[in-house]
């Protein structure tokens, strides 16, 4: 049976670890990480703690401050280059580069940019005469400066998207409006942006939902850090379950449900509420 | 040519203020990747090298095992890719044209399996994969590809890109005693080269970049993929930028190249979504 493959795979590294997930969260485990005795809601009852509610809130910040910026930023840029110059296309490659860039290579090179001591950020902000800051050690700077990193790592895929949206635009719907005197911003506002809700609809949700798993910018950055200032509720599994020798899979694995509820709740309220607003052809 | 406008002039302007954030850090990457440590390891840090420091490439090769590292990543990208490929087909054949018990449930189950994060399930697939000992030795290889053998959101591209040729092409098919098999290999998959060039596209990228899954599974040093090697010569040698980015720029290599090449089937892999 040609379905048989995909079955399998899906039974074996989806639904069963679905299933083993809120299984090990409902149960104690030992230092090597075997489950143990049952432990009901405990799990759940810990994360009602102070700790907990910091993680969510930075999860939240980053996931704001990483999406909004990288789309409105790509969907000024797309419409600025529908303007009529010249060398629109070697521009548009060029701001799409990011794309080629994975989260690792991209992190690492942040992070050479943003070293306290010899990087290029503080090396810029010595020209102008401005005091050298600890990007990623200082705690009300750390995550912003994460943010900043993944909005450029976001970038070019948002121009792709909204390139690819500008492009399918018939050219006589332009074309009649510019005869009808539309022009600039005017032309911008009522025509291009409405007929690109789609693609922007689209990169609001599939940028909440990467964002919302981003984890290689935060491991390479921050590790969490400094006083947990950078971490997201993905990190904080990671940091339970397999950092520093912890197997706490238990408590690990309660935020894994956490997560999963959270990322379900913001599909079904994306496509809920800017599902109907969006304009389609 | 005509002279630019005032309201061409300032697009250019603000144009070329957005492209500095977007475009400093390709350079820094490439441009520091040859600098030597006179021009990086010092305060301020110069923007332009005064020298190519080609060493730095060489030194990366003593610091880190860069080659095998490469080889482990074309296999693991490699192996995900043509499974992810030939599963998807198989499963969109199915999908698209024959008639199946429970097929509308089942494909349910293979949408529920996109809504599922990765993360959500990361502790229990690691119980599992490693409790087969697939995170020792060269079955690791096995480890870091088996649970990424099939793909929902390729089954979907192409059962789409199957259920758009006409009924008649496949019932003309089979009055020529063409079997599904046939129809299958010889005829759709042929037809349909640019969506599977999408999914191939597409699949090839996230397996190569892959982060979180190689960090946690792999154990040797031998078997470390390139995306979680670069991140440990990043903590090794952060006193040497230069080195550090050198390993960067050759690591971006394939990746540039698949984007440069593949950059039709991108969009059109990356939108699927999103155009409808």
């Amino acid at each position: 049976m040609l379905l048989l493959p995909s079955v399998v795979v899906f039974a074996l590294f989806v639904f069963w670890p679905l299933g083993r997930t809120l299984y090990l969260s409902v149960h104690g485990n030992d230092i090597f990480g075997a489950p143990s005795a049952y432990v009901g809601a405990d799990h759940y009852r810990e994360m009602l703690s102070a700790d907990f509610g910091r993680v969510l809130a930075t999860t939240a910040l980053f996931t704001l401050f990483s999406v909004l910026p990288a789309v409105a930023g790509a969907l000024v840029v797309v419409l600025l280059l529908e303007a009529r110059i010249r060398g629109v296309r070697v521009l548009r490659t060029a701001f799409a580069l990011p794309f080629a860039f994975s989260v690792a290579t991209a992190s690492v090179i942040f992070a050479v940019i943003y070293n306290p001591a010899i990087g290029v950020a503080n090396g810029l902000l010595g020209a102008f005469g401005i005091d050298r800051v600890n990007w990623l050690t200082d705690p009300s700077i750390a995550l912003p400066a994460v943010c900043a990193a993944t909005v450029w790592m976001n970038f070019g895929y948002n121009i792709l998207v909204l390139s690819a949206g500008v492009a399918a635009i018939p050219p006589e719907v332009v074309e009649a409006a510019r005869l009808d005197g539309a022009t600039g911003w005017r032309l911008a506002s009522r025509i291009t942006v409405p007929l690109l809700s789609p693609q922007l609809f689209f990169l609001v949700v599939v940028s909440t939902i990467h964002a919302l798993q981003s984890f290689g910018q935060i491991h390479i950055l921050t590790k969490g850090g400094p006083d947990q200032a950078t971490t997201t509720l993905v990190y904080s599994i990671y940091e339970k379950a397999f950092a520093f020798g912890s197997a706490d899979f238990g408590a690990a694995s309660a935020q894994a449900v956490v997560l999963l509820v959270i990322m379900l709740a913001c599909t079904a309220v994306q496509f809920g509420i800017l599902e109907r607003r969006v304009h389609y052809r | 040519m005509r002279k630019p406008s005032l309201g061409q002039v300032g697009v250019y302007v603000v144009l070329g203020v957005a492209a500095i954030p977007v475009l400093f850090p390709v350079y820094y990457g490439f441009v520091g990747a040859v600098m030597g440590p006179g021009d990086l390891a010092t305060y301020p840090p110069a923007l332009v090298p005064t020298e190519l420091h080609w060493q730095n490439v060489a030194d990366v090769f003593r610091s880190v095992p860069l080659g095998r590292f490469y080889l482990n990543s074309a296999v693991q990208a490699g192996v995900i890719t043509l499974a992810q490929v030939v599963t998807s087909i198989v499963a969109a054949y199915a999908f698209a044209f024959l008639r199946l018990p429970a097929r509308a449930a089942t494909f349910g189950l293979f949408l529920a399996t996109l809504m599922v994060p990765w993360e959500s399930i990361i502790i229990p697939n690691y119980l599992t994969v490693s409790g087969w000992g697939l995170a020792r030795g060269s079955l690791t290889y096995l480890g870091l590809v088996l649970p990424f053998l099939a793909s929902a959101f390729g089954t979907f591209l192409l059962r789409q890109a199957f259920l758009q040729f006409p009924a008649e092409l496949r019932d003309a098919a089979v009055i020529d005693g063409c079997g599904h098999w046939r129809l299958l290999w010889r005829v759709l998959v042929p037809l349909s080269k640019p969506s599977i060039a999408a999914v191939g596209v597409y699949v090839f990228l996230s397996a190569w970049n892959q982060y979180f899954w190689p960090l946690i599974l792999i154990r040797d040093t031998e078997f470390q993929t390139l995306q979680i090697g670069i991140s440990q010569l990043n903590d090794a040698e952060a006193a040497q930028p230069g080195l550090v980015l050198a390993g960067v720029a050759l690591s971006l290599l394939p990746t540039l190249a698949v984007v440069i090449l593949g950059q039709r089937y991108i969009v059109r892999g990356l939108t699927a979504g999103a155009l409808r």
